[in-house]
């Protein structure tokens, strides 16, 4: 669903922004995680964030979600600003397995849908349909523990999804996945991103995956993350991981991986 | 995929599981029968009758209304004490597990109170409760309320934070992330605590019978005693183990059904 069609102030408009956000973590030993960011996500396209490890990933998507509030700064959705709630039309797959583990495939996919007062036929078509689009059929009535962990993710983001999420937060969905089936899960990100019309905010820490999925790739320095590069690709809508192929990803890879060399020794200097 | 090949694996096994439990049972209990045998003989009847004898006092014993009021007696101690232990204990446990230095707090103490030997408190339960049945309730809760507190905190404590966040994330508000995701993502050992809890409870309120009761299936025990009727004693001990097994192996299929994650 793409609202506010052919209304150019509303085209415009960014779908989701941080205004100088900020995010410090109290306790003994307090930890200027992240920002100050500033950052625009355009309606509907396929934004990936890349950045050294423990630099505000995480954290980013916290606070872009409405789950943590920012030390300073705004977050806003669809022209309104964010209060500490994950505002409806936002979704979250997290970086753990969050899975249910009491739940078949089917009824974890059904749990945030059952909630929401839609009518039993609906709920189930909807459900089937996610379950399908993420290839969990046969699997459908397996508990969580039977399915491996690349599985579990896709059952979390099968759940994500039924939702019809206007804005889709991943937060390195598919870490734990070898390289060949880590591309084939980003063929089959595209695709729910091209069915659904959503915007899609994407963390991961492989740079091919950034370079070939998104629009535009956001490159984080280290901790205190901040905004060091942002790049536009300039793939078209219609695109597969076969574009891994073509000499302008090499191009895009290295611009990556040249913005991020330096951040990356700092992180390790400083874990040294 | 390779994951489809491990199903006809899945779906077979259960049913071979199951005739080997059978098989188990089986053999165990034919070895309790033999060895209750062997002891009641060489005893010479002074402390168990056997097996055979026992059934038939059993058998006659059951006729009577008097059984059937200690039963009745210490069936409804027990559920009274089973139930506030099992409410109480849960809400307790969730309470301190939220509460995280509550918890902290709460956690040494109850762990310390559930090692302290609960008869050396039974005179002053007494004097508080006076004879009869609230005070064979409140020492059947003194054994049961703690383990079931003790097993929802450590659950709710080890409990993944991913799993709330989720349920955040899904816009669920604070009872139904307690009701929808907490106590089902703790409910195997929630289950466990409340299993170790009924033979804690039943055990409290068997001794509160035994100490100052005229009525109950503990005080039954004691009266058997004193009168040197061992068939009596006897029968009364195989009717509280064969009750307590059962309920128990009900509570373990119970734990199994709710969480799926075999
Ligand atoms: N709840 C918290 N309390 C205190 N510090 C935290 C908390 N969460 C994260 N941090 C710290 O904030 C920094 C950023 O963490 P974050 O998880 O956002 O990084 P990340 O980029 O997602 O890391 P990774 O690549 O390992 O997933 C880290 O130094 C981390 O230790
Ligand atoms: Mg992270």
């Amino acid at each position: 669903m793409t609202g506010g069609v052919g209304d150019i102030a509303v085209m415009e408009e960014p779908h989701a922004s941080l205004r100088g956000v900020v995010r410090r973590y109290g306790g003994a030993q307090p930890v200027h995680a992240l920002g100050p960011v500033d950052l625009d996500l355009r309606r509907g396209e396929f934004f990936s964030v890349v950045g050294p490890s423990g630099c505000g990933k995480s954290t980013l998507l916290d606070v872009l979600s409405g789950l943590g509030r920012p030390t300073g700064g705004t977050v806003s959705f669809e022209g309104a600003e964010l209060g500490g709630e994950v505002p409806d039309g936002v979704g979250v797959v997290f970086q753990e397995d969050a899975s249910f583990p009491w739940l078949t495939v089917r009824d974890n996919v059904a749990f945030g849908l059952r909630r929401t007062g839609l009518d039993g036929r609906e709920t189930a078509r909807r459900v089937e349909h996610a379950i399908g689009f993420m290839g969990l059929g046969q699997f459908a009535a397996h508990y969580p523990a039977q399915l491996s962990g690349g599985m579990r993710q896709r059952v979390c983001i099968a759940r994500t999804l039924v939702m019809q999420p206007r804005l889709i937060l991943l937060d390195e969905p598919f870490g734990a996945l070898d390289q060949q089936t880590r591309l084939l899960m980003g063929d089959e990100l595209l695709r729910l991103w091209r069915e659904t019309g959503a915007t899609v905010l994407l963390i991961t820490h492989a740079l091919d995956e950034a370079a070939m999925l998104s629009d535009r790739v956001g490159v984080m320095s280290a901790r205190p993350g901040r905004f060091i590069d942002l790049l536009e690709t300039g793939w078209p809508r219609e695109r597969d991981s076969r574009v891994v192929s073509d000499p302008a990803f090499g191009a895009l890879t290295s611009r990556l991986w040249s913005s991020l060399r330096t951040e990356s020794l700092k992180t390790m200097g400083r874990a040294a | 995929m390779s994951e489809i090949a491990l199903e006809p694996t899945l779906a077979a096994e259960p049913r071979s599981r199951r005739g080997i439990r059978a098989l188990d049972l089986a053999i165990v209990t034919a070895l309790l029968l033999a060895l209750w045998q062997l002891v009641g003989r060489a005893t010479g009847g002074i402390a168990i009758t056997p097996p055979l004898g026992t059934l038939a006092y059993l058998a006659d014993l059951v006729q009577t209304s008097l059984f059937w009021d200690h039963l009745g007696a210490t069936l409804l101690a027990f559920a009274i004490a089973f139930a506030i232990s099992a409410v109480g204990g849960l809400a307790l446990g969730l309470l301190l597990g939220l509460r995280r230095f509550a918890g902290d707090v709460a956690e040494p103490i109850l762990a310390g109170f559930y090692t302290v030997p609960k008869v050396t408190l039974y005179p002053v339960v007494l004097l508080v409760c006076g004879l009869g049945l609230s005070a064979k309730v409140a020492f059947g809760v003194m054994h049961g309320l703690v383990p079931v507190t003790l097993f929802t905190l450590g659950a709710i404590r080890t409990l993944p934070p991913v799993l709330v966040r989720t349920a955040r994330a899904m816009r669920l508000d604070g009872w139904q992330t307690m009701s929808r995701v907490m106590v089902p993502a703790c409910l195997p050992d929630i289950v466990n605590g409340l299993r170790i809890s009924f033979s804690l409870s039943l055990l409290g309120v068997l001794i509160g019978e035994m100490f100052s009761s005229q009525r109950g299936l503990g005080f039954l025990l004691v009266s058997g005693l004193a009168q040197h009727n061992v068939p009596l004693t006897t029968s009364v001990v195989f009717v509280v183990v064969v009750g307590a097994v059962l309920a128990n192996t009900l509570m373990l299929r119970l734990g199994r059904g709710t969480s799926g994650r075999e």
